[in-house]
């Protein structure tokens, strides 16, 4: 980046501390809040004056509270940045599938083992080759399971309940998945066929991308208290699925954005980009979107729940035991790309508000009402995923997250380098062969996707959550390093 | 023309500009280009048309429906495609249509190199343009 952009990003902002800078009301006229970018003063080097305009863009929407947030991972999206965050008021707001993103409920789930690194070693190739065999993976895969158009509609309505019924996992998986894997509202009707006709065949599907499954081990504790009742010693094996709604929600997206486009003239909202459609919250469009979204949200979370349980099935068979003996228990589920009907504290007052998270973890403090009860007094667990081949995080929601971030985090590293540019610059088997030093093997169906996914095209994800860390939304809890990935 | 589409610098996604003499020339190769993200075309041969027919109230909503409509072809009836022929792209009142055909055949992993997995097409950045030599499109797709 130039010298003269990186001045140009420090002249428009002003700092409110370390790891907080305004974008003032200002900087672009019609802004009706100001923005809020959570970086410190190095990642603000890295961040594309885009970026801001974007969090400025969505600061001159309908409704908005508070502020137009960005996390620390923030960087340049379509409509919304990745990493930005905006509540609605539920009355006089909107509702934006631009808040959402294409792949709603891509998230990411983590499962625990009771094994340790060195038990996992010496199987680690054998359990890599059959992973990706039994998850299909890449781009145009197509799942094993076959669900009729009855069945989702239950997916779609039941979410995790129904791969549960089903005999996909266990009833105590439902607790440990946010929202217990089931956002009630949810009407199929609202989901067109051409969404129905690609999500049928793509349950249980990892996709491409920066998606993936990831074999890693705790490498540190930062927080023992928090740590224990997480269920996490050092040298545990872990095992991460990071995936969305596939091909159901993609085309859920792009259906609604169509009449919301249409709907943000219709209902006079000037959009400064026309990726930010939306349409006010109570509005038929806009509730017809939002009952379609969480159809979406409730099929990837049983995306990830099938795709789970053929893991757990995996490492019964290497480790020859059932996998509740092998202590193979949900962590927690979060969904980083999300619309959401929350109760918050704006201005002293209790009031209900469609919190948008595009790449941003919801952060919920200790003694949330929605948490599951062993998570009751800790607060919620926060996973977040690094990128291939470096360490991800957990962490736990606090307080802090309420007052300040409408009780959101970040979400992973946040990309620095174009897909184009990594191709050009790195090498798959490079790549590959330099992770293998590292101790880190990865199953991926093409190369390129190894260099365009590379440690070297994001951001440090270190550095993204110890922001976090210092501004107290979400508290460090451990460090997990990889050992095996499978890519797309 | 020279050059049939560009890729230019986007962090996280796919943004490129497509150009033609007319701008039936233009939506054809905004569609190659997308499917160049996908695919490697030149492993893919030309057997299978597929015909496609759209309207939209906008040029740009078009557009979009045009790269959406490819890849929920590519998705739901597992045809890669090399080649695109927009036949009618025309406004009548206050509506745009277009007729095309998208040229390719089944997906066969065996012989085609897939790359970056598009989610979706997007109104990010898009532009529609006049130029001296005919036409240009900007669009970004999500990957």
């Amino acid at each position: 980046m130039s010298e003269e952009t990186e001045s140009s990003v420090f002249d428009i902002l002003i700092k409110i501390d370390d790891n907080t800078w305004e974008v003032p009301m200002g900087y672009k006229p019609g802004m009706r809040v100001p923005g809020r970018i959570f970086v410190s003063e190095h990642l603000l080097g890295i961040l594309e004056k885009e970026t801001i305009d974007q969090v400025a863009n969505v600061a001159m929407l309908p409704g908005i509270q508070k502020y137009s947030m960005a996390m620390p991972d923030a960087h340049l999206g379509y409509g919304f940045s990745i990493g930005g965050v905006a509540a609605f008021d539920r009355e006089n707001g909107i509702i934006s599938p631009g808040g959402v993103g294409f792949d709603i409920n891509c998230g990411v789930r983590l499962i625990r083992t009771n094994l340790q690194e060195n038990d996992v070693r010496p199987k680690l190739s054998q359990l890599l080759d059959d992973l990706f065999e039994a998850i299909p993976t890449g781009v145009g895969s197509k799942s094993r399971l076959r669900v009729s158009d009855a069945e989702l509609d239950d997916i779609f309505v039941n979410g995790v309940q129904w791969a549960v019924d089903k005999g996909y996992g266990v009833k105590e998986d439902l607790d440990h998945c946010e929202s217990g894997g089931k956002i009630p509202g949810a009407d199929p009707s609202k989901v067109s066929a051409k969404a129905r006709k690609r999500g049928r065949p793509q349950l249980g599907t990892l996709g491409s991308g920066n998606h993936f499954l990831e074999i890693q081990y705790v490498d540190e504790i930062y927080d023992e208290e928090l740590a224990s009742a997480f269920g996490f010693h050092e040298g545990q094996v872990t095992f991460m699925i990071h995936c969305g709604s596939r091909g159901a929600g993609h085309q859920i997206c792009t259906d609604h954005l169509q009449v919301l486009t249409q709907a943000s003239k219709k209902y006079n909202i000037s959009l400064p980009d026309k990726q930010l459609a939306c349409a006010p919250a109570q509005s038929p469009e806009a509730q017809d979107y939002f009952k379609a979204m969480l159809c979406a949200a409730n099929y990837a979370w049983v995306n990830r729940h099938v795709i789970m349980h053929w893991t757990r099935e995996v490492f019964e068979k290497t480790f020859a035991e059932e996998f509740g003996d092998l202590g193979m228990h949900l962590v927690y589920d979060v969904a980083h790309n999300i619309a959401k009907l929350e109760e918050h504290t704006v201005d002293g007052k209790k009031t209900e508000v469609y919190v948008h998270r595009k790449g941003a973890t919801r952060a919920f403090s200790p003694g949330h009402p929605d948490l599951p009860e062993d998570y009751r007094a800790t607060g919620q667990p926060v996973i977040i995923p690094g990128s291939m081949g470096t360490a991800s995080y957990v962490l736990c929601g606090t307080k802090e997250s309420m007052d300040i971030s409408f009780g959101s985090a970040c979400h992973g590293a946040g990309r620095v380098m174009s897909r184009k540019s990594a191709k050009r610059e790195l090498h798959g088997e490079q790549v590959r062969e330099e992770l293998n030093l590292k101790g880190i093997q990865v199953r991926a169906s093409q190369p390129s996707l190894i260099a365009e996914e590379a440690p070297e095209v994001y951001k440090s994800s270190s550095e993204v959550v110890d922001v976090v860390h210092e501004l107290g939304i979400a508290t460090k809890v451990a460090k997990l390093l990889p050992m095996g990935v499978i890519k797309g | 023309m020279e050059k049939r589409f560009e890729y230019l610098e986007h962090t996280a996604d796919a943004k490129f500009r497509a150009y033609g003499e007319s701008l039936e020339e233009a939506f054809e190769n905004a569609a190659y280009a997308m499917f160049n993200v996908m695919i490697d075309t030149s492993t893919v041969s030309t057997e299978t048309s597929y015909e496609i027919e759209l309207t939209s109230e906008d040029i740009e909503g078009l557009l979009f429906n045009w790269l959406s409509e490819i890849l929920f072809v590519f998705e739901v009836e597992n045809l890669v495609f090399a080649k695109f022929a927009v036949d009618r792209l025309e406004q009548d009142n206050d509506s745009f249509r277009l007729v095309a055909r998208a040229l390719g055949e089944e997906i066969d992993l065996s012989r085609h190199r897939f790359g970056t997995e598009v989610k979706a097409a997007t109104y990010n950045g898009m532009r529609i343009e006049r130029t001296p030599e005919g036409w240009m499109i900007q669009a970004t797709v999500d990957t």
